[in-house]
C-alpha cells in the first residue's frame, strides 16, 4: 500500500503565554494528536476556539502561528519528515505540496496587489510554470469557482469584490499551483449564510475535480458535514473522536461529540401577542455625507418582556436600526414610541430615564470594556450613574448581579483580559442589567462564540427575561439563533423589513423569496444536504 | 473627475493657501520687530527729519497691508526687492545660493534615502537580531552627533588621516559637476549621516507593523523568501509612513543645514540667512524664510500625495 499523504504521529504544539501580572508560562496546545490522510480524501477537523483545529491544521506545513512551536511527534508529507526540516526546504513545499484558505480573505489578500498577480505568485515563484500558463489556470479556476467575468476579475483589486467572491479567489489561489494538499481554515465562517452555500458548493465542486486532499477546519459540524469524508473532534488539543462523517453525525460515540451534534436543539416557547413597549413607526435613516437611506419605512413593535428578533445579511440595516432606536443615529423621518412616550430623534434630546431603560450589548464583549478597569468599576459603574449607589451599597448590588449572571465571588476583583469570551459577554449582561432597562438590544451577542457558549449565553438571556421582565431586540444573522429565543422575527433585506410578525407565522410557508433563500440556505446537518439545495435552485431557476 | 485627481488638486490648493498664510505669517513678524528698515538703514544716530524722508521714499508710511500686498505682488513677479547692507537684488543673490544648497540637499538625499530604506528593510528583516541592534545601534550614534562634531570628526578622518578630500567645500560657477562633486563630498557624508537614523527607523518601524498583518502570513505560506516577502508584500504598504518622514529629512536638508555649510565654508542659502539676520536686512530674511517655508509645505504636500496614490483603495475606486 503506497503511504499515506500526510501522517502524523504524537504531534505536541507548545507556546509561550503571557497572562496580565503574571510571570509568562508555557502552554501546551496539542498533546499528541496522531492523523493520517491519504491522497485525494478530505478530513474534517472540528472542535471549539482553543481545541487546536488551526494549529494542527499549520502544521501540516510545519508552520507555527505567532510564536507556536511545534515541540515534539512527527509530521510526514509525501513520505518525508517535515516537522524538523530547515526553512529552505519549508519554503520549498509551502505553496507547492501544501496551501491554504483562511478564513478572512480579506485579509489574507494584500491591498496593494491585483488578485491575479496574488493567485499566480506561487507558481512562478516556485518554477511551476510560465506567466501565461499559469494565468490561464487561475482563469480556469475562476471560471469553475464561479466567479463572474473570470477573464477581468483578476485585474482588480481585493477591495473592489465581495467577500464572497474574495473567499473564492483564495480558493483559486490556494489551487492553482496544483497542490496536493490545501488546508480550508474556517473558509466560510466570515460569510453570510446565503452567501456561504455557494462558496461552499464551490469549493467542494473544486476539491471534487482536482482531486486533491484537504483538512477542512471549522467549528460548524453541520458545514463541515457537507464537504468532509471523515471527521476528527478535538477538544482542548486532544483528540475525542474520529470517524466517518456519517457515524459522527448520526452515531457519535462520546458525550463531547454528542453536546456538539445536538447544540442546535434549543427550543423557545413564543409568548403571545402583547401591548408594545416599544414602536418603531416608519423609520427611514441614512449616514452624513451619502445619499441612499440604509433604512427604508422601518415599522415594528415589541412587547413588553418579549423578543424580537431583527435577522438579515450584513449590510441589511440591522444595526442601523438599532443605532436608530438607541439615539446614535437620529432618523430622517419616523418616529419611535418607548413605554408609551415619543423618544427624541437624537441622543442630546433624551432625558437619563430614556437612556437607563434601553441598554445594549454588544458582539464584541472584549472592545466593550475598559480593559483596564475591574469587573467590578465595570458593573458597578451605571449604579453610581443611575442611582447614585456608593460604597458597600454598590459592592453588594454588584455581588448580586453577578450571581444572577452565574458567576461567583471574586469575580469582581478580576480584569476582562483574565475572563474567558463567554464570561465577557456575562459582564456585559450584567452591565446592562444594572441600570435596570425595560429593553436591553442585543447586537450579535453569540456570534463571536462558540456554539456551546453561545447556548449558555442564550439560556441565561431567557432566565433574566422571565426574571426581570425585560425585553430583547435581538440582532442576529444565524437563524438558529432566532429560533432558540424569539417571539416576533423582522426580516430585513437591503433596508427594509420584508417580513415580519409572530415567530410561528414567519417561519412557517408560503415564504417570500428572500426568506425561502436565508432559510434555505441553513446548513442541516445531513450529508448530501448542500447537493439536494443546489440541484432544487437549479431546477427552480431553470423553472422561471 | 477621477476621485484621485480632485483629492490631490484638493491638497495643491491646501499646499498654495498655507503658503499664503505663512506669507503673512513672516510678513507680520518682521513687522513685529522693534525698528524698522529705514532705521535699520541709518543706524541708530540718525536724525528724525532723515529717517523720516528715508520711509517716504520706501513707502514705509503705507498702512501695512498696502505694503503686504505690494511685497506679495513682487514675489508673485519674480522681484524679492532689493539688500539694505549692498543693494544687490535679492532674487539675484539668493538664485546661485539655492542653486548649491539644492546641489548639496539632493547629493546627501540621492545616497541616504535609498541606503536608509534598504537599511530598514534590512533591520525589519533580522528584528531582534544582530543585524537589526547594528543597524539601530550605528544610525542612533550619529544621529546624536551634534552636526559640528561630526563635521570635525569627517574632516579629520579624510584630509589627514587618509588626505581624498579638502576641508573646504569651495564651489563656484563654471566647476564641472565632478569638480563639484568631490568638492561637497564631506558636508554630503556628514548630512547623510544626520539624516540616515531617523528614516531608516520610521522605515523599520512601518515595515513591522505591517508584518503583524494576515496578508503577511499569507506571503510566508507561500513559500517566499523572507526578503521576497518584505520587498513585494510589506513594502508597498508601508510607503506612505515612510515617505513622509523622507520629505521631513529632504526638508531639513534644505533648510536645516546652516551649521555643516558655516563648518565647510559652503556658499549656500543658510548661511547667507544668517548672515543677514546679524546685519538686520530684513528684506533678505523675509525672502529667504518665504522660500524656506514654501520648500517645507512642497515636499510635505509631496508627501501627502504620494500617500494618497500610494493606496489602492483611492488609485481604484469600487
Amino acid at each position: 500500500m503506497a503511504e499515506p499523504l500526510l501522517q502524523i504521529r504524537g504531534l505536541v504544539i507548545e507556546a509561550t503565554s503571557y497572562p496580565p501580572g503574571e510571570p509568562p508560562r508555557e502552554v501546551t496546545l496539542v498533546h499528541g494528536v496522531d492523523l493520517t490522510l491519504e491522497r485525494g480524501r478530505v478530513l474534517g477537523l472540528i472542535g471549539e476556539s482553543g481545541a487546536g483545529k488551526s494549529t494542527i491544521g499549520l502544521s501540516a506545513m510545519a508552520y507555527g502561528r505567532g510564536g507556536v512551536r511545534l515541540t515534539g511527534g512527527t509530521i510526514h508529507l509525501n513520505g518525508r519528515e517535515i516537522r524538523l526540516a530547515d526553512a529552505r526546504t519549508l519554503r520549498a513545499l509551502r505553496g507547492r505540496e501544501v496551501t491554504y484558505v483562511s478564513q478572512s480573505a480579506a485579509a489574507s489578500f494584500n491591498p496593494a496587489r491585483q488578485i491575479m498577480e496574488q493567485v499566480i505568485e506561487t507558481c512562478l515563484n516556485h518554477g511551476l510554470c510560465g506567466k501565461a500558463e499559469a494565468e490561464a489556470r487561475a482563469v480556469g479556476l475562476f471560471r469553475k469557482l464561479g466567479l463572474p467575468n473570470p477573464e477581468t476579475i483578476g485585474l482588480r483589486y481585493p477591495h473592489q469584490v465581495s467577500g464572497g467572491q474574495l473567499q473564492r479567489c483564495m480558493t483559486a489561489m490556494a489551487l492553482c499551483p496544483k497542490p496536493d494538499l490545501v488546508i480550508f481554515d474556517e473558509p466560510t465562517t466570515a460569510l453570510d449564510v446565503t452567501t456561504q452555500i455557494d462558496v461552499l458548493a464551490a469549493i467542494k465542486e473544486a476539491i471534487r475535480d482536482t482531486g486533491v486532499a484537504a483538512l477542512y477546519i471549522t467549528h460548524d459540524l453541520a458545514v463541515v458535514a457537507q464537504v468532509a469524508d471523515e471527521i476528527m473532534v478535538l477538544r482542548h488539543g486532544r483528540m475525542v473522536e474520529l470517524g466517518e462523517t456519517g457515524q459522527i453525525i448520526h452515531a457519535p460515540r462520546e458525550d463531547y461529540t454528542r453536546a456538539l451534534v445536538s447544540v442546535r436543539g434549543l427550543e423557545h416557547e413564543e409568548k403571545p401577542p402583547a401591548p408594545p413597549v416599544l414602536q418603531v413607526q416608519n423609520l427611514t435613516a441614512r449616514y452624513r455625507g451619502t445619499n441612499f437611506d440604509v433604512l427604508k419605512n422601518v415599522s415594528v413593535e415589541l412587547p413588553a418582556g418579549q423578543t424580537l428578533a431583527v435577522v438579515g445579511e450584513s449590510g441589511s440595516g440591522k444595526s442601523t436600526l438599532a443605532r436608530a432606536i438607541t439615539g446614535l443615529l437620529p432618523p430622517s423621518q419616523g418616529r419611535i414610541t418607548f413605554a408609551g412616550r415619543q423618544l427624541s430623534a437624537d441622543l442630546a434630546g433624551r432625558t437619563k430615564d430614556d437612556l437607563r431603560e434601553i441598554q445594549m450589548i454588544y458582539q464584541m464583549a472584549d472592545t466593550a470594556m475598559n480593559p483596564r478597569q475591574t469587573v467590578g468599576t465595570i458593573i458597578g459603574r451605571p449604579l453610581e450613574f443611575y442611582f447614585g449607589l456608593r460604597g458597600a451599597e454598590r459592592d453588594r448590588r454588584v455581588q448580586e448581579l453577578l450571581d444572577q449572571i452565574e458567576m461567583g465571588k471574586g469575580f469582581a476583583q478580576r480584569y476582562p483580559a483574565e475572563l474567558s469570551g463567554g464570561q465577557k459577554q456575562r459582564v456585559c449582561i450584567a452591565r446592562a442589567l444594572a441600570a435596570k432597562p425595560r429593553l436591553i438590544i442585543c447586537d450579535e451577542v453569540t456570534s463571536a462564540l462558540d456554539p456551546l457558549v453561545a447556548d449558555g449565553i442564550l439560556k441565561l438571556l431567557l432566565a433574566l427575561q422571565a426574571e426581570a421582565g425585560v425585553a430583547y431586540l435581538f440582532i442576529t444573522h444565524d437563524l438558529a439563533t432566532v429560533k432558540a429565543i424569539s417571539d416576533k422575527i423582522a426580516v430585513m433585506f437591503k433596508g427594509a423589513v420584508v417580513r415580519y410578525g409572530q415567530k410561528s407565522d414567519v417561519l412557517t410557508p408560503p415564504f417570500d423569496d428572500y426568506t425561502d433563500l436565508l432559510l434555505s440556505s441553513v446548513p442541516e446537518m445531513e450529508q448530501g444536504w448542500l447537493e439536494q439545495v443546489i440541484a432544487h435552485r437549479k431546477m427552480e431557476s431553470a423553472g422561471n | 473627475m477621477h476621485p484621485i485627481l480632485k483629492l490631490v488638486v484638493q491638497r495643491i490648493a491646501l499646499g498654495l493657501l498655507l503658503l499664503l498664510a505663512v506669507s503673512a505669517v513672516i510678513f507680520l513678524g518682521v513687522e513685529a520687530l522693534p525698528g524698522d528698515t529705514a532705521q535699520a538703514i541709518l543706524g541708530q544716530s540718525a536724525t528724525p527729519q532723515a529717517l523720516e524722508n528715508l520711509r517716504e521714499k520706501l513707502g514705509l508710511n503705507d498702512p501695512p497691508l498696502t505694503r503686504y500686498f505690494a511685497w506679495l505682488g513682487g514675489v508673485l513677479t519674480g522681484d524679492l526687492g532689493t539688500s539694505l547692507t549692498n543693494g544687490v537684488d535679492i532674487a539675484q543673490a539668493i538664485g546661485q545660493r539655492l542653486g548649491n544648497t539644492l546641489f548639496l540637499a539632493g547629493c546627501a538625499a540621492v545616497i541616504a534615502v535609498p541606503l536608509a530604506i534598504l537599511l530598514g528593510l534590512i533591520a525589519a528583516r533580522h528584528a531582534g537580531r544582530w543585524p537589526d541592534k547594528l543597524i539601530s545601534g550605528i544610525t542612533l550614534t550619529t544621529i546624536s552627533l551634534p552636526e559640528f562634531v561630526a563635521a570635525y570628526f569627517v574632516i579629520f578622518l579624510f584630509t589627514q588621516l587618509i588626505p581624498i578630500f579638502q576641508p573646504v567645500a569651495m564651489v563656484f560657477p563654471g566647476m564641472s559637476f565632478w569638480a563639484k562633486l568631490h568638492a561637497v563630498a564631506l558636508p554630503v557624508i556628514v548630512l547623510v549621516l544626520v539624516v540616515l537614523a531617523h528614516m531608516m527607523r520610521m522605515t523599520r518601524a512601518a515595515i513591522l507593523n505591517v508584518m503583524q498583518s494576515a496578508y503577511i502570513e499569507t506571503a510566508e505560506l507561500k513559500g517566499l523568501s523572507p526578503m521576497t516577502v518584505i520587498w513585494r508584500h510589506a513594502f508597498p504598504n508601508a510607503i506612505a509612513p515612510v515617505v513622509s518622514v523622507v520629505m521631513l529629512n529632504l526638508a531639513y536638508l534644505v533648510v536645516g543645514v546652516v551649521v555643516v555649510e558655516v563648518v565647510f565654508g559652503y556658499n549656500a542659502l543658510g548661511q547667507y540667512l544668517v548672515d543677514h539676520v546679524t546685519k538686520r536686512d530684513l528684506p533678505v530674511v523675509q525672502a529667504v524664510g518665504l522660500i524656506f517655508a514654501a520648500v517645507y509645505i512642497f515636499l510635505n504636500m509631496l508627501a501627502d500625495i504620494i500617500g494618497i496614490l500610494a493606496n489602492p483603495r483611492l488609485r481604484h475606486p469600487k
